[in-house]
């Protein structure tokens, strides 16, 4: 337990070479921001910068071509009675529960793989990798065809055992459920990846310990892998909750521009993209975005205030 | 000396803030388009660019381009080539910030947009001065490119829909080829006929329709009906006529001679077709490429479209058009008409890019594939009417993907969805 400990001293620590830090900058002068200016003007003009300018523009109406006027809550008023945002935001929660499903699957597949002994275990971590970071389209093109109601070699397999599979990407709730499947499983190596290195710092005395109380693989598992490695299992969920809210390329792909579920499929941000980039409403786009953003940040900030709960944070 | 010196950096810091306001706000130098035409001296000197979308038609663009600067040696053109996905966005932000290619091509579902907005400038100057002349183009395609009787761009080439056949489906099902002439009836027992005898093999008779341009806009102008009023101004879809026209589409997947909405999202159309699972498909003169590809080149061909009240068949062309906010106009102007001319469309049409909308430049597109009577489509432009558009094409294209897949598959009626299309497209219509 000796190097649990001096974890725990040294973050008390560090913050008061964080306070003496403050005084010398005020010391310093205009010098350290000179330093981060190049970063600061980055952030400021491309993140923070776009951000104001879109809070405003949810206020604004706009031409084709550009060309602003304001309209002041016009667009959130007519957003609010669109069915289209509600029915985009069940689909969007539908996908997002249905991906965070991985979480539990990529903690018990990370442990796996962490076994002492494991042979292969480097080829493993690829496999499971790879999906993260093959591009979406060309996953989605080759997940169309495993879907394909006719032809595709998943109703096929299903076939084998009696069942009649559905036309996957164009009966409306299916559509929906099989773009969640590939995303789960596009997710995995993500997660995994995260989880694995929070797995590599719990140290092996403990399960040496637990051994020798008698434990079974399984006690082990949910006595001591879980729990310390929930900082690493938060920091997954707040990653995947995130992303999986911003649902587009992935929809995009594998549903196609013209399939007839896709309006009764969308997410959020296809909504967005529909209205700013197909009908040309920019405002009424930008609203969409501000409340999207507004739902993020709500949701992330819920997760941080129950993460005390059930986070062992040292 | 430090304070000074901290709000010296504020300073900074907030003048770089305002700079960047400015240069967002700076883009707002308005170019109106005139009208004006003056042929160009020949030793006229200028740098302008060409935006295209397709990649395959540079190589006969690069020689037009080299006859056109035979009489232009100073005018530089730099062809700019945006793949279809990115064209539209980009154009977008280019036309907001008045930086579009001087010369660049036009389809119909957007010209309005732009035209509306003044961003083209007109060929009025040109037709008077005698230098372009519409009548060597489908009037279909002029009036598709005229708003207010103003035209703003040249047709450069065209499409029309033809029905695409497999004769050796035709041949095992026992049932007699298409002809030039066959009405709705001859088309549907056909199709049942096809689906009926090779139902064993999994083949369909004809696939139903997913897109407007290649099927339902040509039975709702068969039927004697419109998918939008002349004017732009309101929708046609809640007319009998048109009702009927989207009725046979609901027929025929209802009558089991198509593959059901499912299954064409799933595998579109073309593919039924040129895999040998499709007797029969409605399909434009760009299918050519997609049949020669395929392993059933030999024994497909094509016909008229069957025809109704009338025979009808949507047409639609690419236009070169000039931004009315370039600042090499007279070069570009120069350029627009040259591309006009019957001697470069000729040399698009013999290079095998597209077939030439300059009347009587469409030998080359015929004699391309000697076995298919590809003369059809150059026929169809005798009684084609143009790509129904509007000011704001694209939203109610989103209404028609939204609500008519249900009437095609029978969940909904077509009567109930073609009013409630129709009520939602007069309302972004009125707008």
């Amino acid at each position: 337990m000796t190097t649990g400990s001096t974890r725990i001293r040294s973050v008390p620590a560090k913050a008061p070479r964080l306070r003496r830090g403050g005084a010398a900058a005020r010391r310093d002068g205009f010098w350290p921001w000179l330093f981060v200016l190049p970063l600061l003007g980055g952030i400021g003009l491309f993140y923070l910068w776009p951000i104001i300018q879109t809070a405003y523009f949810s206020f604004t109406e706009w031409g084709v071509f550009g060309g602003n006027t304001w309209s002041g809550l016009d667009n959130y008023v007519r957003l609010f009675a669109d069915p289209q945002l509600y029915s985009a935001l069940g689909n969007t929660l539908l996908y997002t529960a249905i991906v965070l499903l991985g979480i539990p699957i990529a903690v018990y597949l990370a442990s796996l793989l962490n076994t002492p002994g494991l042979r292969f275990a480097s080829f493993y971590r690829v496999l499971f990798f790879l999906p993260y970071v093959a591009m979406p389209t060309a996953v989605a093109m080759v997940w169309r065809i495993i879907f394909n109601g006719d032809f595709g070699i998943l109703n096929y397999v299903l076939s084998l055992v009696g069942i009649d599979g559905p036309y996957w990407t164009s009966t409306p709730g299916f559509a929906m459920l099989a773009v969640a499947i590939v995303g789960l499983w596009s997710s995995l190596g993500f997660s995994m990846i995260i989880l694995a290195a929070g797995l590599k710092n719990i140290p092996p005395e403990l399960y040496e310990a637990a051994e020798l109380d008698g434990a079974t693989p399984w006690r082990r598992f949910t006595s001591v892998t879980v729990p310390l490695l929930t900082p690493s299992i938060f920091f997954v969920l707040i990653i995947t909750t995130i992303s999986s809210f911003q649902l587009f390329d992935l929809l995009y792909a594998l549903l196609g521009s013209s399939n007839p579920v896709l309006p009764k499929s969308m997410s959020l941000v296809y909504f967005f993209y529909s209205q700013g980039f197909v009908s040309n409403d920019k405002g009424y786009a930008a609203a969409i975005a501000m409340v999207i953003f507004l739902i993020i940040g709500v949701v992330t900030l819920l997760q941080f205030r129950f993460q005390k709960r059930w986070v062992n944070n040292d | 000396m430090k304070k000074p010196l901290t709000r010296t950096a504020i300073g900074f810091t907030a003048a770089l803030g305002v700079a960047v306001l400015v240069a967002g706000c700076s883009s707002g130098s308005t170019a109106a388009p005139s009208g004006d035409y003056e042929a160009a001296a020949s030793d006229l000197t200028a740098k302008i660019t060409y935006g295209v979308w397709d990649q395959t038609q540079v190589d006969a663009i690069d020689a037009n381009i080299a006859e056109f600067n035979k009489e232009y040696p100073n005018i530089d053109v730099n062809v700019n080539v945006t793949p279809w996905d990115s064209y539209w966005p980009k154009l977008q932000t280019q036309a907001s910030s008045n930086t579009l290619p001087d010369l660049f091509w036009m389809n119909g579902p957007n010209f309005q947009t732009y035209g509306a907005a003044d961003k083209l400038e007109p060929i009025t100057g040109e037709v008077k001065a005698d230098a372009i002349d519409p009548a060597n183009y489908p009037a279909a395609l002029n009036d598709l490119y005229t708003i207010d009787g103003v035209q703003y761009g040249v047709p450069k080439d065209y499409d029309t829909i033809g029905l695409w056949y497999n004769s050796d489906i035709f041949e095992k099902a026992g049932v007699a080829l298409p002809t030039d002439d066959w009405t709705w009836d001859d088309f549907d027992a056909a199709a049942s006929a096809i689906s009926t005898a090779l139902a064993g093999d999994g083949i369909y008779g004809a696939a139903g329709g997913m897109d407007g341009q290649t099927t339902y806009y040509n039975t709702i102008f068969q039927a004697g009906g419109e998918v939008i009023s002349d004017d732009g101004k309101t929708s046609g879809f809640d007319s009998a006529a048109t009702e009927k026209g989207l009725q046979f589409w609901t027929d025929l997947i209802d009558s089991g001679a198509s593959p059901s909405i499912q299954q064409l999202s799933d595998t579109p159309a073309i593919q039924w077709f040129t895999s040998g699972k499709l007797g029969m498909l409605w399909s434009g003169s760009w299918s050519r490429t997609a049949v020669a590809d395929s392993e059933f080149a030999d024994v497909i061909n094509v016909a008229a479209l069957p025809h109704d009240e009338e025979q009808a068949t949507v047409i639609h062309g690419v236009s070169n058009v000039v931004a009315a906010s370039g600042k090499n106009k007279q070069a570009a102007q120069a350029l627009q008409v040259f591309l006009a001319s019957k001697e470069a469309q000729q040399q698009q049409g013999d290079m095998g890019a597209v077939i030439p909308a300059f009347t009587g430049t469409q030998q080359a597109f015929v004699d391309s594939a000697p076995n298919v009577n590809l003369q059809v489509f150059v026929d169809a432009t005798e009684y084609a009417r143009p790509y129904p558009v509007s000011a704001n094409t694209a939203e109610w294209n989103a209404f028609e993907n939204e609500l008519l897949p249900d009437a095609f598959s029978g969940t909904v009626t077509v009567e109930e969805a073609a009013k409630s299309l129709a009520e939602k497209m007069n309302t972004v219509l009125a707008k």
